[in-house]
């Protein structure tokens, strides 16, 4: 395969469209005949449903219908769950697990605020609303389950009655022997770390447009969804209707960040009013509603254990961690998991101990967001290490240098299952080396000698690292499918959804490269589930290897047809026939140059004759990885914290990552700045809060706090390549690294800027009320 | 609710339409003039994904009531474009990958625009704050800061 | 998020508004730059029945400097002040620059933001720091509420439902005086977490005159008269700003929220106040 297109600098093709405003994001999809739905939600955290009365919303102007649990309950099976522990996993470790069922309307009982209660379909949103509010519902508050800790113990209210707890996923697991490296350890730094409930917050809501044909008894539906077939099985089950008769399209998605990976009521909901009403229906989600009902994150808690010998050798660690699922369990063990995976990280450590629970409480439910449970434990980790240096009077650099796993010491085996069942062994990469680079490139050396200075002059500046090991791109495949045109043009279809991270362009370098034509001769389609039968969808930095592959599998295979028509075509033989821009030619003779397209139209049959070969140019694979493959980084950050308000300003940030080969290195960067500025945002500014009855007291984007472009500085990335020996390509995936180890990097700047007062960040947001509550009690 | 009909210029191209008070300038833009490239991302004025120009300067179309527009020229990212041919901010955002999902874009390119016609030479603090009203979850804006610095050095040196 | 719906008005004068106010009263809102209100609108936390845009009332867009006394009418926008005062009176546009961002300012009317009270907001303690008043009119008349007496809490004012208000009165500091301004936000744009406007006069070294107005602290903005009271009559050095700052809220109850404990806001009022006025005093000898 030639190698044009990959690794080049190439700007986007999906560009022009959305600079003109002509991107069609799913408030674009207009129908005739339009409906819209709106949704009544539960204001309460944890009520039961005594009675609804929507006789007066019925009558209101505009409203063709509104639906309850008892209108539609023949159709409302349980929402899909997903995360059952695969083979490899569920061999190695004792899962308790429990994945309650949730209904896409509320039947008797609301458990987070936001739990939708009815739907309502008029001729305009505003008249939906309108018609909502009309609907009255007498409510029975029940206890509220808040705090995920004492909510785990035995003895603690429960949201589920049946059950013995409100621990929904528990478990624990060990390798080597943790406790008595640390009862040898000279010294044991012991810490309890909060990382507060937070989310990916795209800035475009979720949306569903449905319609239903009743001629054909066929469903489209458009979903601002990154996992279009994952919805197609769902509706599968809720309609009662064959796959082939539903189709789900993944327009323009305005972001996604695994927010939009999860199941959801409306996915359901929508598609079951376009049928009873026989009318399209369109609902888009407001902020308001997406702040309560879309899905949560984070939000763990961990108290750690790590221990040392006095030369900073790290020996051992024992964690404790909560996971507050919310209301329902719907990722299963993924996320408890993930962050028991990503605990080590880059650390020579082969004592490990940990004791997991994930709890349900009355909150909006949790699923995986930019790093799924890696920043939470990198947060632990990396803060802890830094702890321990602080106490051991060592600098934070050189206690990873001594503890980093080298490069010679690669491939790593752990001992235990990645999430996937898989034994987790690090395969490539050199974390020393990104060590080096991330401290290299933010000038640390030069920033020690002159931190004194900046001191006595009253500047409180500071640096902090963080590194990460991440297990990317989980199978187990992803689909692909590609055929040509008349003109041999390539149009290439894959499970994949682009939500902004350049798919159209980078996936079209790959098929150009693999079939030999110019890159504007492939058009690329992602997350329509009629183009593509089997697929998975974007999320877990996935799309890259796995599509990538199965793109090169496939687009290999028409490679080959072509070659085998166009060796007729010319009279060669198919070992002589060469592919290149988009011409195929005998080699050594370049004027029996022929374009693709004639070779496609001369293989189809004519009166005349049969064509030189059966005009079938597609393929389709659906290339298997065999486990993850290990990306990694390095990030440095450097603060000043203001010691009279506590306010802290982010000057410089620095990453050194490893993601293997690169298709194309200008998406590859901007994905790294996207995932640190969400990482920025859960370091010092996003924070969804709740009370202690689970009420959601952060409504709006005023209360929401994302980082703007004056919260950020420019974001230094240095490239390292370890090509993975997992997939063919060498690819690893990067979609999420960048958010994975800022607020570590961030808390640890804040600890060394106020080194002299012995302040330790122990939870983020590190909001100025925060940080000067930690220098006011330093000082006291 | 008693609706009116209004005049409307945008882009250069007068409309006329008939809307209920309540409905928002950013919603009539999208629904009764089709021109869906003004995103709504909030409805509260936060995001800054709606924001169109109202005698060049920036306004939140989310935040206005189309019936008090009657009269008025308003530049959304439609207008931006002459044919085929990228306005010069475009181009900048396209040569330095200033996007990545797009959503947030066309309020970006306005606040750009604005931003370009009142300083033609601003330095990294001063757009920074310029486009410190309208958020981006994809890029951390690292690369819309480029373009817009990129754009208006095509411009003074033109 | 779509209001609830509502009747419109779009009066031309200042009488017809305030026939409409008078009919209406309560069930009405003004709608001016609409950034504040349209917000609660969508929310629904708003339901007036009827909605009175006057933004295309005639004689309210004036901004008028005679001496020291700054008239800005009714329908003056933000960003236009901020531009007026850019020169003429920095500390306005100081704080200007901070009310939101420049799509805001565009629409945004400074006496919208003073009659929108919200205590975090930068434009009603500018007012209190600057001994202002408020113009409002009615068909039962007209009348003049200082500052001191207008903002009664939370978006709460002396304002009565049939009341427009047409313009704000501002008293300029003189023109050898210093001035400072620091706000603690969470974000630049955002509503202070608690922000601080001083002025100071000197004379012959000694401080001659000093406002201290306080926000984001309190249920409404604060002119902090105990610190300025402190400084009066004294050399303005780095001790005696300090006890002021010390004084900043005192006797007042500062509030709590998700982004803040009443603590932080006390404590910080007192950093910015020290701050404020060391700027305020730095200019003022500059200015000598």
């Amino acid at each position: 395969m030639g190698a044009k297109y990959f690794g080049a600098a190439v700007r986007r093709r999906e560009d022009p469209r959305f600079l003109r405003g002509e991107g069609r994001f799913v408030d674009d999809v207009v129908l005739p005949g339009l409906l819209h739905a709106a949704f009544l939600r539960s204001p309460h955290a944890h009520a039961r449903i005594r009675s609804i009365d929507a006789s007066r919303a019925r009558t209101l102007p505009g409203v063709a219908g509104v639906f309850t649990h008892a209108d539609l309950a023949r159709w409302l099976k349980p929402l899909p769950v997903f995360g059952a522990p695969p083979p490899g996993l569920a061999a190695a470790i004792r899962f308790d697990l429990r994945q309650p069922p949730q209904l896409a309307l509320c039947k008797d009982v609301a458990r987070h605020v936001g739990e939708i209660v009815a739907m309502v379909v008029a001729d305009s949103r505003a008249r939906a609303e309108d018609a909502a509010e009309a609907i009255e519902v007498e409510w029975e508050p029940l206890a509220a389950v808040g705090d995920m800790v004492p909510a785990a113990e035995a003895g603690a209210p429960r949201i589920y009655p049946e059950w013995s707890s409100n621990v929904a996923v528990a478990f624990t697991h060990g390798i080597g022997d943790a406790e008595r490296a640390l009862a040898t350890a000279d010294v044991v730094l012991e810490e309890t770390f909060r990382i507060q409930r937070y989310v990916g917050m795209p800035l475009e809501t979720r949306g569903v447009v449905a319609q239903w044909d009743r001629r054909d008894g066929t469903l489209t539906t458009w979903n601002s969804t990154q996992v279009s077939h994952f919805v197609q099985q769902g509706l599968v089950t809720a309609l009662e209707l064959p796959p082939h008769k539903i189709r789900v399209i993944a327009p323009d998605l305005g972001g996604g960040f695994g927010t939009k990976a999860s199941g959801y009521p409306e996915d359901v909901l929508v598609p079951l009013a376009a049928r009873a009403l026989n009318r399209p229906v369109k609902w888009i989600e407001d902020r308001r509603e997406h702040m309560m009902s879309a899905a949560h994150a984070r939000h763990q808690t961990h108290t750690i254990r790590l221990g040392a010998r006095r030369d900073g050798t790290i020996v051992g660690l024992v964690d404790r961690i909560w996971l507050d699922l919310g209301a329902y369990n719907v990722w299963g063990i993924v996320l408890p998991y993930n962050t028991v995976a990503h605990l080590i990280g880059p650390y020579r450590i082969r004592d490990m101990k940990v004791d997991v629970k994930g709890v349900v409480t009355n909150k909006t439910p949790n699923a995986p967001y930019r790093g799924a449970g890696r920043p939470e434990t990198v947060f632990a980790m990396d803060r802890a290490v830094d702890c321990l240096a602080r106490r051991l009077g060592m600098d934070p650099a050189t206690i990873r240098r001594k503890n980093y796993i080298r490069a010679d010491e690669l491939p790593w085996d752990f001992g235990m299952p990645y999430r996937d069942g898989n034994p987790l062994v690090y395969d490539s990469g050199d974390f020393p080396a990104a060590l080096e680079a991330a401290l290299d490139a933010a000038g640390y050396d030069a920033f020690r000698a002159e931190q004194t200075a900046l001191r006595a002059r009253g500047v409180w500046r500071g640096i902090g690292i963080s590194g990460y090991v991440e297990g990317t791109a989980i199978g187990p495949f992803e689909g692909v499918h590609i055929k040509l045109d008349l003109a041999g043009r390539v149009h290439v279809a894959t499970g994949a959804v682009n939500s902004g991270q350049g798919h159209e362009t980078a996936f079209a370098q790959v098929a150009a490269d693999t079939l030999g034509v110019p890159l504007d001769w492939v058009t690329v389609i992602g997350g329509d589930t009629a183009a593509v039968p089997f697929g998975i969808g974007t999320f877990a930095s996935r799309s890259g290897v796995t599509a990538g592959n199965s793109i090169v599998d496939a687009a290999g295979q028409v490679r080959a047809k072509l070659i085998a028509a166009a060796a007729t075509l010319l009279e060669a033989a198919p070992a002589d026939v060469e592919i290149e821009d988009g011409k195929a030619f005998v080699r050594g003779a370049p004027s029996s140059a022929v374009d693709l397209g004639k070779v496609v139209q001369a293989s189809i049959p004519t009166f005349a004759r049969p064509g030189v070969a059966t005009p079938d140019f597609e393929a389709s694979a659906y290339h298997h990885v065999p486990t993850v493959t290990y990306a990694s980084a390095v990030h440095v950050a450097q603060v000043d914290v203001d010691p009279g308000t506590g306010y802290v300003k982010l000057l410089k940030y620095v990453v050194a990552h490893d993601c293997g080969t690169v298709i194309n290195p200008m998406i590859v960067e901007g994905q790294v700045h996207g995932g640190v500025a969400q990482g920025v945002g859960g370091a010092l500014f996003e924070e969804m809060a709740y009370d202690t009855e689970g009420q959601l007291l952060t409504g709006t984007l005023m209360d929401y706090l994302m980082p703007s472009a004056t919260d950020l500085p420019r974001i230094d990335t240095v490239h390292l390549e370890y090509p993975s020996p997992r997939n063919p390509l060498g690819m690893k995936g990067l979609g999420e690294g960048g958010a994975i180890s800022p607020p570590a990097a961030i808390a640890n700047a804040i600890d060394d800027a106020l080194a002299p007062l012995g302040v330790r960040v122990t939870e983020t947001p590190a909001s100025p009320a925060r940080v000067l509550a930690l220098i006011e009690r330093a000082r006291a | 609710m008693t609706s009116r009909t209004i005049r409307l210029s945008v882009n250069g191209t007068t409309h006329t339409v008939t809307v209920e008070p309540r409905r928002t300038l950013a919603d009539v833009l999208r629904e009764d003039l089709s021109l869906t490239g003004t995103h709504v991302g909030c409805e509260h004025g936060v995001c800054g994904a709606c924001t169109v120009l109202w005698d060049g300067a920036p306004v939140r179309s989310c935040l206005l009531f189309a019936i008090q527009l009657d009269g008025a020229a308003l530049t959304t990212v439609e207008g931006l474009a002459d044919g085929e041919q990228l306005h010069p901010i475009q181009e900048a955002f396209w040569a330095t990958h200033g996007l990545q999902c797009g959503f947030c874009t066309p309020g970006i390119l306005l606040t750009a625009k604005a931003l370009l016609d009142e300083n033609p030479s601003p330095d990294e603090a001063e757009i920074r704050e310029a486009i410190g009203g309208n958020l981006c979850r994809c890029t951390g804006y690292h690369f819309i800061v480029e373009a817009i610095a990129t754009a208006a050095r095509k411009r003074t040196s033109s | 998020m779509k209001p609830a719906p509502f009747a419109y008005h779009d009066p031309r004068t200042v009488d017809e508004t305030l026939a409409l106010l008078a009919t209406h009263g309560d069930d009405a809102k003004v709608l001016a730059g609409g950034q504040s209100l349209v917000p609660m609108l969508a929310l629904r936390l708003a339901r007036p029945s009827v909605v009175i845009d006057v933004n295309r009332v005639a004689g309210l867009d004036g901004v008028r400097q005679n001496g020291t006394a700054l008239s800005v009418g009714a329908l003056v926008r933000q960003r236009a002040l901020e531009r007026w005062a850019a020169e003429r009176v920095p500390l306005l546009t100081a704080a200007l620059r901070h009310v939101g961002h420049a799509a805001i300012r565009t629409r945004g009317t400074v006496a919208g933001s003073i009659v929108h009270a919200d205590p975090a907001s930068e434009l009603p303690a500018l007012l209190m720091c600057l001994d202002g008043a408020v113009v409002a009119r009615s068909r039962r008349g007209a009348r003049t509420l200082a500052a001191a007496e207008f903002f009664q809490g939370p978006m709460t004012t002396a304002l009565a439902a049939d009341e427009l208000v047409t313009e704000t009165r501002w008293t300029l500091p003189p023109a050898h005086a210093g001035w400072g301004f620091h706000e603690m936000a969470r974000r630049h744009g955002d509503f202070a977490l608690v922000g601080v406007a001083a002025v100071i006069a000197l004379q012959r070294g000694a401080v001659a005159e000093a406002r201290v107005a306080v926000f984001g602290a309190a249920a409404t903005p604060v002119r902090a008269r105990d610190a300025e009271r402190a400084l009066v009559g004294r050399a303005a050095t780095e001790a005696a700003i300090a006890e002021a700052a010390g004084l900043a809220v005192a006797g007042v109850e500062t509030v709590a929220d998700i982004h803040a404990p009443a603590s932080y806001r006390a404590s910080v009022a007192r950093t910015l106040t020290a701050r404020a006025l060391t700027d305020a005093v730095a200019r003022a000898k500059d200015a000598a």
